[in-house]
């Protein structure tokens, strides 16, 4: 059986087409890989679970939500708001891997679209992340959490989580080439909790000293988790007295997140791209 | 013969300081093994990289089947494959998943990928361990599945990068297995090796590089050849080394190397070389008894000590550590 190389696109259509496909494989890949790993995805599921119960009752039994209202309702959009900037490290972490395994330069050496490793890689992350909203979701819905404003504003609340994790995969791609080694990004990945914790996600912030609820306040995920309180009707909301990100929290996402595609986008394809030594 | 269907031309490549490639010359023919033999920093993982159009050279041109490795670098992608220092593979795939991906990537239809993964599984002896994880395998097993999973298009030429490094005896003897069996289907391999025996088993032609250039070229046997064969001698009596050695001389027309310790003698022999009765009948005419008289081809680890100066699988000496660096930390 002669098994022929297919001759590259020369059109530019014919190029997306090779991307998109690329992509899907790569994003078939993410899925097959959970296939091995029955464990890895049990933890990855069970994870945002464990997270609500523990947030929710071992928080939830001492803080007290300004204005009133329940914790574990205050809770669910800061736990969404983390997932969603948190993930970003996972990809740094998957691509990272495949750089310094030297899938990544299987992948360059083949006749293979260009620019379908990061976007594949970034797709897989939304794709995968879904999966793991839906368990937040159904755990939440178990504590007590819902949206109170009807089905437009939950579906644009969502709709927001993704698209910030989304721009946020590609930061995480980002770093994962640029660092190219597991060791690292494995280092760096606590990092990205105390940033979570810089935020209205988990607690008011106004007990925090002036300085630190500045810093909070021009948090992308305290807009996150203010948008998504916003929107599901959740407690929390703040009232008039505070900075222009958590006034505008949804314009303010929307803005986060078209600058770090704008950034990361273009980066990461080019440094993709770039030929190494 | 046709044209070599790997041709670099004058290669140069450098990592800021470090000089990696100065001016590499290389001419691999259609359907042969070439190995390129060098020490740690000798520039052979560059030069890999750049024919595999993963680095592009600071001067000079390099043609995989008449195109250009830096500006028909999709041409040249689809001809070729690659197999690097480490097995890329994806661990946590099994083996038959890995190869359905890389067919997949390489636009083969679903149906041509699950054909050919299965093919290779069978043919390269991994079907038992098909559905096993990558990241359970051996080191041997998965080096053959990263050899495999260059092979899903059928590549034109294959590259190599240190195949066998860090495996087990049985391992590589599973991989060269591996690559002959290539050779019969008409595949062109350009391998790395730091293992002389290696070359010697495997390549047609060998190419000896150092410092970023080709120093030698040839065949093994006319690698060997220039050095020479050797006669050694072993005596019954240590005492009688000097009788010995200006028999030897006499016959062998240059200077023999005693080696009192164990009472033998090793000299060079012109081209042409000697026989070994007439050898045996003259140290007996001397008075001198021999225990062990023999004629030795030079191993290509002697034609590489002193094309090169050092041995092949040493540790680099200390002023080769720069060099060493980018060639490792590339991958």
């Amino acid at each position: 059986m002669a098994v022929l190389a297919p001759r590259p696109p020369t059109t530019w259509t014919g190029r997306l087409r090779w991307t998109l496909v690329d992509g899907l494989t790569l994003v078939g890949r993410e899925l097959s890989r959970l296939r091995q790993e029955p464990g890895e995805l049990i933890v990855s599921l069970v994870f945002p679970a464990i997270m609500v119960l523990l947030f929710g009752y071992v928080f939830g039994s001492a803080i007290q939500i300004p204005g009133g209202g329940d914790y574990r309702e205050y809770l669910m959009p800061g736990l969404f708001a983390m997932v969603s900037f948190t993930s970003a490290m996972s990809v740094t972490m998957k691509v990272a891997t495949d750089a310094s395994r030297g899938v990544m330069d299987r992948f360059r050496s083949m006749p293979m679209a260009r620019s379908a490793v990061p976007f594949g890689q970034t797709g897989a992350d939304v794709l995968g992340g879904l999966l793991g909203l839906v368990i937040m979701v159904v755990t939440g819905l178990v504590v007590g959490w819902q949206p109170h404003r009807g089905l437009w504003p939950t579906v644009q609340a969502f709709a927001l989580l993704v698209l910030f994790r989304y721009a946020m995969s590609w930061a995480g791609c980002y770093l994962g080439l640029v660092v190219k080694n597991e060791q690292t990004a494995d280092q760096l990945l606590p990092l990205s909790l105390p940033v979570t914790m810089l935020s209205n996600a988990f607690v008011p912030t106004g007990g925090m000293p002036a300085w630190l609820r500045t810093v909070t306040e021009w948090n992308p995920v305290s807009a996150l988790t203010a948008s998504s309180r916003e929107l599901f009707g959740n407690p929390g909301v703040p009232a008039g007295h505070t900075s222009w990100p958590l006034e505008h929290p949804v314009a303010t996402v929307l803005l986060w997140s078209a600058a770090l595609l704008v950034v990361f986008v273009p980066l990461s394809v080019r440094t993709y791209q770039r030929k190494g030594r | 013969m046709d044209d070599p269907i790997v041709v670099a031309e004058g290669l140069h490549k450098n990592f800021g300081d470090t000089r990696a490639l100065r001016g590499l010359d290389l001419a691999v023919p259609a359907g042969t093994v070439c190995g390129v033999l060098g020490p740690n920093g000798a520039g052979k993982t560059t030069a890999v990289r750049i024919l595999a159009t993963l680095a592009d050279p600071d001067a000079g041109h390099a043609r995989i089947a008449g195109h250009d490795v830096v500006a028909e670098a999709d041409r040249v992608r689809a001809l070729i494959g690659l197999a690097g220092q480490y097995a890329a593979v994806d661990e946590k795939l099994t083996g038959r998943g890995n190869l359905r991906l890389f067919g997949r990537l390489s636009h083969l239809s679903r149906r041509d990928a699950h054909r050919r993964a299965d093919e290779l599984l069978e043919r390269f002896g991994l079907m038992e361990a098909a559905d096993r994880r990558a990241g359970g395998y051996s080191g041997g097993m998965r080096r053959r599945l990263d050899l495999i999973t260059c092979l899903i298009l059928r590549p034109r030429v294959l590259f190599l990068d240190e195949p066998t490094t860090g495996l087990d005896p049985r391992s590589r003897g599973e991989i060269w297995d591996a690559i002959r069996e290539l050779v019969t289907d008409g595949t062109t391999v350009l391998l790395t090796t730091q293992y002389l025996d290696e070359a010697d088993r495997l390549a047609d032609d060998i190419v000896v590089i150092d410092h970023g250039r080709a120093i030698a070229t040839g065949t093994p046997d006319e690698l060997k050849a220039t050095i020479g064969d050797r006669l050694d001698v072993v005596l019954e009596d240590a005492a009688l080394l000097g009788g010995a050695a200006s028999v030897l001389a006499g016959l062998a027309g240059a200077e023999p190397v005693p080696d009192p310790e164990s009472g033998s003698l090793s000299v060079p022999l012109a081209r042409g070389g000697i026989r070994l009765a007439d050898v045996v009948r003259e140290l007996d005419r001397a008075g001198v008894a021999a225990a062990d008289v023999g004629l030795r081809r030079p191993t290509l680890d002697e034609v590489f000590l002193r094309l090169t100066g050092r041995p092949a699988e040493d540790d680099p000496a200390p002023d080769q550590s720069v060099e060493t660096a980018p060639a490792k930390e590339t991958v």
